[in-house]
């Protein structure tokens, strides 16, 4: 029995160790590490074959210095606030539009629910890369939408969708709209019936039972979709390098450059670091705050 | 139970494939005779795995990671002399490589700036880096006697203002967008200190706003389909746009302009990385392409002038004969190469181009 129990303890936390925190820690090192033209191309290389010696001289030539030049210069800060926008904003409409969707699968009868399902699903068929691709042929000036909209006569002139920021937008939102429809959907679905009609017998109109009951009832649904829609949306390169212009500032591209461009991986790094940090402390904070608050309501 | 089968299917295909030879080659995107690549695994038996890319930043990075794979990968010169600073490559054995008497002693020697005694390489393709553009439209916007031999053309932004409304692309690449500003202000092309590379800013930061994309690779197909009229690019990629917009029948007419105050002239070369896991077969590419009618087809092919003497008798009349591909001695000593910038100017240069392209 405590065998088992030290067993269920244990395999969350050694997922964590292997794929989290060791890496995490091999990334930090490179953060701490100075550029050299060498194969890897950074400097110092732990030396075991020195010895005792060979550790300490590495550790003596690590220092923060990567993490004092991102903060002299004003890219970072801006793509880092750029992306936070960006994401928040995309997390916003995939809310909007999702919910909806999740809403009426919810709805529906037993037997159309699993066909729904399915089509929410279908899209994962197709490459990522592929389906962001196709936006390009529907955004750009000769694309499907501005020769449809010239076609009914609503624009005379092609509109210049593909390089902005709102083909990001439009690729973020497509790409994550399931991951913020199918946790929503499985909090509706669990959803007991019975509360809405109590809400109505005690007066409530449709509109505020579904405002007072539906979406309170939702929400663990709809803070679980945020999250899987705006932490891969926040450090998202493919999509604004694919759909973005050359003014479409975001972290995943400056992360980009700092690696291949300048072939800088210590840099590189400490951005990835700093990024990591933005997502996890206000995590932490909210989660903290959500345990309060159920302590508190028990 | 369908799944067992499926699993045991593939397992077959992967051992299957482990007991023939296999070669990986990474090369540039649109620089070969695809035909070139059956040619080789009739001739040799060995499987050849072609993989392209369209960056050198890309090829370095995987480089510089180690384990990358690949036998046979295609840097250009200035990237070249860094990465065999840097350890990456193998010293080729000459031994294994008959062909190479086949090779251009022109380009050789000046092969020799990035790699001294040619020991880690072979060249593969030679060009510059020029202006393209689709004549007609030019004119239409310009006027007759607009500047396309002149780098006034690109970097005057008067031009500029107006070309941005048939489309212009330019490369992704400070390495051959800063030595042509510096070109144009009358600087030192190969600069090698920040003081004097930043005096291009101004120049950039005004003609930035009218460049529709700056990419390494969409421009071929974007001049070819007359999306754009004018592109600073790389003299074979514009020479195939030319032919494919001649093939379409389209009316879309390009021409490939050697810019009159000079322009860069660049190597691309063949080399083993020194984690190749098969070097034989590497040296058995290598001199496969450096076989003269392979080098011939090769340039037929892409347009784009080799570094084997021996091919020039093969070259159709329209590659050998063209002064855009083989520019005549007058032009050729007007073109100019550059070295490899330092880490910390490089560092600096990456974020000048940033701030040029966003404007942060």
């Amino acid at each position: 029995m405590n065998f088992r129990r030290l067993f269920l303890i244990l395999t969350p936390y050694t997922w964590l160790l292997v794929f989290f925190l060791v890496p995490f820690a091999i990334v930090f090192k490179i953060a701490l590490s100075d550029y050299a033209i060498s194969i890897p191309p950074y400097t110092p290389q732990l030396d075991l074959s020195a010895g005792w010696e060979g550790v300490k001289s590495f550790f003596g030539e690590l220092d923060f210095e990567n993490f004092t030049f991102l903060a002299s210069d004003a890219l970072y800060y801006s793509a880092y606030l750029s992306s936070l926008k960006i994401a928040a904003i995309a997390t916003l409409i995939t809310l909007l539009v999702g919910y909806p969707v999740a809403y009426g699968m919810a709805q529906s009868s037993d037997e159309w629910r699993p066909t729904l399902m399915m089509l929410v699903i279908l899209p994962f068929w197709t490459s990522f890369l592929i389906r962001v691709y196709a936006w390009i042929g529907i955004l750009s000036n000769e694309g499907f939408l501005n020769q449809a909209l010239m076609g009914i006569g609503l624009i005379d002139s092609p509109l210049t969708i593909l390089n902005t920021n709102i083909a990001v937008y439009v690729g973020i939102v497509y790409t994550y709209l399931p991951f913020m429809v199918l946790p929503i959907y499985s909090a509706l679905e669990k959803l007991d019936g019975s509360l809405i009609e109590a809400a109505e017998d005690l007066g409530c109109s449709r509109a505020q039972a579904f405002w007072l009951v539906t979406i309170p009832l939702s929400k663990p649904g709809i803070i679980a979709g945020c999250f899987l829609v705006f932490i891969p949306a926040l450090g998202e390169f493919v999509i604004p390098s694919l759909l973005g212009g050359s003014s479409t500032l975001m972290i995943g591209k400056v992360l980009f450059e700092e690696f291949f461009s300048n072939r800088d991986w210590p840099v590189a790094s400490a951005v990835a670091v700093v990024l990591l940090l933005i997502l996890i402390i206000p995590i932490i904070l909210f989660q903290r705050n959500e345990q309060k608050q159920r302590e508190a309501g028990l | 139970m369908k799944f067992t089968g499926m699993t045991m299917a593939a397992a077959l295909v992967a051992a299957g494939a482990a007991g023939a030879e296999e070669v990986h080659v990474y090369n540039w995107s649109d620089y070969i005779d695809e035909e070139l690549l059956t040619k080789f695994e009739e001739e040799t038996g060995i499987d050849l795995i072609y993989d392209v890319f369209d960056s050198n930043e890309i090829l370095e990075t995987k480089l510089l990671a180690g384990g990358s794979g690949y036998d046979v990968v295609v840097p250009s010169g200035t990237f070249l002399s860094r990465q065999i600073q840097a350890g990456a490559f193998q010293k080729l054995d000459k031994s294994k490589l008959p062909n190479i008497e086949n090779m251009w002693d022109a380009i050789e020697e000046r092969t020799e700036k990035y790699d001294p005694g040619n020991e880690y390489s072979v060249n593969y393709m030679w060009g510059s880096t020029g202006i393209g553009v689709n004549i007609n439209k030019v004119k239409e916007v310009l006027g007759d006697d607009a500047p396309v031999n002149s780098l006034a053309l690109l970097f005057d932004p008067a031009n500029m203002e107006k070309l941005a409304s048939c489309g212009v692309h330019m490369l992704d690449a400070p390495t051959e967008v800063i030595p042509a500003a510096l070109t144009y202000l009358g600087e030192e092309s190969d600069a090698q200190d920040y003081e004097t590379i930043e005096k291009v800013e101004p120049v950039l930061t005004a003609i930035a706003p009218y460049v529709l994309k700056f990419h390494s690779s969409e421009y071929i197909n974007a001049l070819a389909n007359g999306d754009i009229c004018v592109a600073f690019g790389w003299s074979g990629d514009i020479l195939q746009a030319r032919d494919r917009a001649a093939e379409a029948d389209n009316g879309v007419e390009i021409e490939y302009h050697i810019p009159k105050e000079g322009a860069l002239m660049w190597f691309d070369q063949m080399a083993i990385p020194v984690d190749a896991p098969n070097t034989d077969a590497a040296h058995k590419f290598i001199n496969f392409i450096m076989d003269a009618n392979n080098a011939a087809a090769a340039s037929n092919y892409v347009y784009y002038a080799n570094g084997n003497m021996a091919s020039q008798a093969l070259l159709n009349e329209d590659v050998i004969g063209d002064t855009a591909i083989y520019p005549d001695e007058e032009t050729v000593n007007n073109l100019y190469t550059t070295t490899t910038w330092d880490p910390k100017v490089n560092r600096n240069v990456t974020r000048l181009w940033t701030k040029i392209k966003s404007g942060t």
